[in-house]
C-alpha cells in the first residue's frame, strides 16, 4: 500500500524521530511511504483560536498538496492533526466545491495507530522494548476519532513491554494548544494530576499518539527531575 | 458578597488555584459525581439511545418553540395557572416583586433554581423589603455565607464540612460539630420555621409539558415539595426552552437527568404540578403563577449553531467532567452558569464583550460532550464563540490577529516555512525564545539538529 506521510509541523520541527520512526514502522508493515515536502501545517492553531479565515487558507493549501498524491492513504502520527483534517469540511460550509474536496481528503486521512490496526489489520509490528509503560489517551484521538483499543493492542504485542493503566488515562493533560500559554497556571494544574498518576504507576515511560501532549507531559517530568521518559507510539514500535 | 466578574477570569482562576481547601473539596466532589454518573449511565443498556432520543425531542421543541409555548400556555391557563411573559431579567423581577407585594407578603421561601439566580431575583426581592430564604441545603449554606452557587446542581460544592460547621456556628448559634447529621438537622429545623411563616413560595422548573400544561420539578430534599405546596401562592420561574411536547417524554428525561447530575436512578422527589387545586377545600396553594423568561434565549434560538445551547437540562455533568472546572471551581468563571456550558451560555446571555475570556477557558478536550445527556457539542459551540470574538472583538487582539496572519502566510509557503523554521532554530540556540508562559512550569524539548524534512532529503 502506498502511504503519504503527513508528518505535522510539530514533529517536523521539534521531534523528527517520530517522523522517521513512522516511516520505518510503516515500511516494516509493507507500506511504500512518500513525503511531499510542500506540506506544512493542518491549520489547527488558527482554527482552535477562532481565526477561521487563516485556518481556511492553510487548509486549502493542505488539500491542494495532498490531492496530488496518488497514495492510497494519508497517515499522520497525530490524533489531533488527523481530527483537524476531519474537521476541514466544516470550514467550507459556504464553499461547496471546497467542501467536497475536503471530504475526499478527510476520508483518506488516518491516524497512525488506527491505520495500522483498522486499515492494515496489523497489531504486531515485531517491536521489543523491555520495561513498564503507560498509555496516555490524547483527547482528540480518543474523542474525535474513537481511538482507544488500537494503540493498546499494538503495545501489548511489543516484546518485553508491560502496559500499566493509570486511572486518569483518558483525562486531558492540559495542553490544549494556545490554552497552555493563554492560561498556563490552569494548564499546569491539570497536568500535575496526570503527573501524579504517572509517578504512582511506577513506569519507565509514558507513551501517547500526539507529540503535543508528550511535550507537555515530558516538559513537566523533566522539570521535576523525573526519570520517566516520554515516547511517541511510533518511536516505541520502532524499537526492535 | 464576593461576586467575581467574568472579565477577570484569569485572575480569578489564579486565586482559586492557590486555595488548597477549595481544590481538595473540588477534587473530592467532582471525582465522586463523575464516578457515580458513569456507573449510573452504564446501568442502562440503552443510554446512548436515550441521549439521542432526548436530543431529538429537544431539537423538535426548539424548532417549533412558538407552537409548543402556545399549547403549554393554553393548557396551563385552562387548569388555573396564571402566565406571565418576561422579556428579560428586569421584567421578570418586576413581575415577581409586584405579585409578592400585591399579596401583602413579607416572607418568601425559595427552592433552588438557576433561572432565579440568572435574574438575581433575591436581590430584587430584598430591595423591595422581602425576607427571602433559600431552602435547598446547599443554597441555604451559600446564602448564609453571602456567596453565589459554584455548581449548577451542588451550589456549595466548594465548601468543606468544617467551613459549613464554622458558618452555622456563627450564623445559627449552633455548637461547633463535624457531625453531618447534626449540621443538617440544625438547618432543617431553622428552615421548617421559615416554611411555616412563608406567604409565597418561588421555584424553578425542570420541564414544562406542553400537552398538559404541567410543570415538573425534581429534587432530593423535599424542600421543593414544601415550597410549592405550603404557601398560599406559588410562583414558578421557567426559561422558555424548558418545554417538552408530551408527558410521555418525561420517561426519557427523568432517566437522563438524575443519572447525569448525581448518579441517581431517580431523584427522591418528583413534583408534577398541573394548574391550581380543583376545590377550595383541597390542600395546596390558591394560586399558581408561571413566569416565562426569555432573557436572551430567543437570540440563541435564532442561530442554527447556538440553538443547541438551549437543549441543556442543567444536570451539571459537564462541570464535573471538565479538567478546568475540576481545578478552579465555579466562582472563578464569574458567571451564574459556570463550567463548559456556562462558558457557552454566559457570553450569549450577558454579551460576548463581558465574557470574552470564557470561551477560551477550555482545552477543547471534549469530556463535556462525552457526558452531556442531550449531546450538546460544547467544544463546537466554544469554537463558534471564539470565531465571533476574533472577528468582532478586535480591541486588544491586534498582536494575536497579526500573528495569525503572518502564520498563515508562512504556512502556505513551504520555502518560507522552512527558512523561518531554520531561523527560529538558530535563534533559539543562540538566544532564548520568549516562551515564558511555557517554561514557567515546563522544560522545552532540546533543540533538534535537523528537521524531519532535512533528514528525509539527506537519506533519500
Amino acid at each position: 500500500m502506498r502511504v503519504s506521510l503527513f508528518v505535522t509541523c510539530l514533529v517536523d520541527q521539534l521531534w523528527s524521530s517520530v517522523g522517521t520512526s513512522c516511516v520505518a514502522v510503516l515500511g516494516r508493515a509493507g507500506c511504500e511511504v512518500e513525503f511531499d515536502e510542500r506540506q506544512t501545517c493542518c491549520g489547527q492553531p488558527a482554527f482552535n483560536t477562532g481565526y477561521r479565515r487563516e485556518a481556511r487558507r492553510v487548509a486549502k493549501r493542505f488539500i491542494e498538496v495532498f490531492e496530488e498524491s496518488k497514495a492510497d492513504a494519508i497517515v499522520s502520527p497525530s490524533g489531533s492533526c488527523t481530527a483537524m483534517v476531519h474537521h476541514f469540511p466544516e470550514l467550507f460550509s459556504d464553499e461547496p466545491r471546497w467542501c467536497e474536496r475536503a471530504e475526499a481528503i478527510a476520508a483518506r486521512t488516518h491516524e497512525f495507530s488506527s491505520f495500522l490496526v483498522r486499515v492494515l489489520e496489523i497489531d504486531d509490528v515485531g517491536a521489543s522494548w523491555p520495561g513498564r509503560l503507560t498509555w496516555h489517551d490524547a483527547c482528540h484521538g480518543l474523542r474525535d476519532l474513537n481511538i482507544k483499543t488500537e494503540p493498546r493492542r499494538l503495545i501489548r504485542n511489543v516484546r518485553g513491554a508491560e502496559l500499566v493503566e493509570i486511572e486518569n488515562a483518558e483525562s486531558c493533560c492540559g495542553f490544549g494548544g494556545t490554552f497552555a500559554v493563554k492560561y498556563p497556571e490552569i494548564s499546569l494544574a491539570i497536568l500535575d494530576q496526570k503527573i501524579e498518576a504517572i509517578e504512582r504507576a511506577g513506569v519507565q515511560a509514558v507513551v501517547s499518539g500526539d507529540a503535543s501532549c508528550l511535550m507537555q507531559i515530558g516538559g513537566r517530568l523533566s522539570r521535576k527531575g523525573s526519570n520517566v521518559r516520554v515516547m511517541h507510539l511510533a518511536e516505541l514500535l520502532n524499537q526492535t | 458578597m464576593n461576586q467575581l466578574s467574568s472579565e477577570t477570569f484569569a485572575e480569578n482562576a489564579k486565586a482559586a488555584l492557590a486555595d488548597d481547601q477549595l481544590r481538595d473539596a473540588l477534587r473530592h466532589a467532582t471525582t465522586l459525581f463523575g464516578k457515580r454518573r458513569s456507573e449510573a449511565a452504564a446501568s442502562l443498556s440503552n443510554w446512548e439511545d436515550l441521549r439521542s432520543q432526548a436530543r431529538a425531542i429537544k431539537d423538535d421543541v426548539l424548532l417549533h418553540l412558538d407552537r409548543y409555548l402556545e399549547t403549554f400556555v393554553q393548557n396551563a391557563e385552562t387548569r388555573g395557572a396564571k402566565i406571565h411573559w418576561a422579556r428579560d431579567a428586569a421584567e421578570a423581577n418586576a413581575i415577581i416583586t409586584r405579585l409578592v407585594v400585591e399579596r401583602g407578603a413579607r416572607n418568601v421561601v425559595k427552592s433552588k433554581s438557576m433561572t432565579t439566580e440568572e435574574i438575581h431575583l433575591n436581590a430584587a426581592l430584598e430591595r423591595a423589603g422581602m425576607q427571602v430564604v433559600e431552602t435547598d441545603l446547599g443554597e441555604y449554606i451559600i446564602q448564609l455565607a453571602g456567596e453565589t452557587p459554584s455548581h449548577i446542581i451542588a451550589p456549595a460544592i466548594h465548601k468543606t464540612k468544617r467551613q459549613i460547621s464554622e458558618l452555622f456556628t456563627a450564623e445559627l448559634g449552633m455548637a461547633p460539630t463535624d457531625d453531618v447529621g447534626q449540621l443538617t438537622s440544625t438547618a432543617r429545623s431553622t428552615l421548617r420555621e421559615r416554611f411555616a411563616r412563608a406567604d409565597v413560595g418561588i421555584s424553578g422548573v425542570n420541564f414544562g409539558i406542553a400537552e398538559t400544561g404541567t410543570i415538573a420539578i425534581v429534587e432530593n430534599e423535599g424542600n421543593i415539595r414544601l415550597t410549592t405546596s405550603l404557601p398560599r401562592t406559588h410562583i414558578a420561574v421557567m426559561g422558555i426552552e424548558k418545554l417538552l411536547p408530551r408527558f410521555a417524554d418525561l420517561d426519557v428525561f427523568l432517566k437522563l437527568l438524575p443519572r447525569s447530575g448525581t448518579g441517581q436512578a431517580l431523584s427522591t422527589y418528583q413534583s408534577f404540578i398541573t394548574g391550581t387545586k380543583r376545590n377550595a377545600s383541597d390542600e395546596g396553594p390558591d394560586e399558581l403563577h408561571i413566569v416565562l423568561l426569555d432573557n436572551g434565549r430567543s437570540r440563541m434560538l435564532a442561530h442554527p449553531v447556538t440553538r443547541q445551547s438551549l437543549a441543556c437540562i442543567r444536570c451539571g455533568a459537564c462541570l464535573n467532567s471538565c479538567p478546568v472546572y475540576q481545578q478552579i471551581g465555579g466562582h472563578a468563571y464569574g458567571s451564574v452558569y459556570p463550567g463548559p456550558i456556562g462558558s457557552v451560555i454566559t457570553p450569549q446571555l450577558i454579551g460576548i464583550q463581558k465574557a470574552a475570556q470564557l470561551p477560551y477557558a477550555s482545552s477543547l478536550c471534549g469530556a463535556c460532550r462525552e457526558v452531556c445527556p442531550v449531546k450538546i457539542d460544547i467544544p463546537r459551540l466554544l469554537l463558534h464563540l471564539r470565531v465571533q470574538i476574533s472577528e468582532k472583538q478586535r480591541n486588544g487582539r491586534t498582536k494575536e490577529r497579526l500573528a495569525f496572519k503572518l502564520w498563515a502566510a508562512i504556512m502556505t509557503r513551504p520555502k518560507l516555512y522552512e527558512t523561518t523554521a531554520i531561523a527560529a532554530r538558530l535563534f533559539q540556540r543562540w538566544f532564548k525564545l520568549p516562551v515564558k508562559a511555557w517554561t514557567s512550569g515546563r522544560d522545552l524539548r532540546p533543540i533538534e539538529t535537523e528537521s524531519f524534512r532535512e533528514h528525509w532529503r539527506r537519506t533519500r
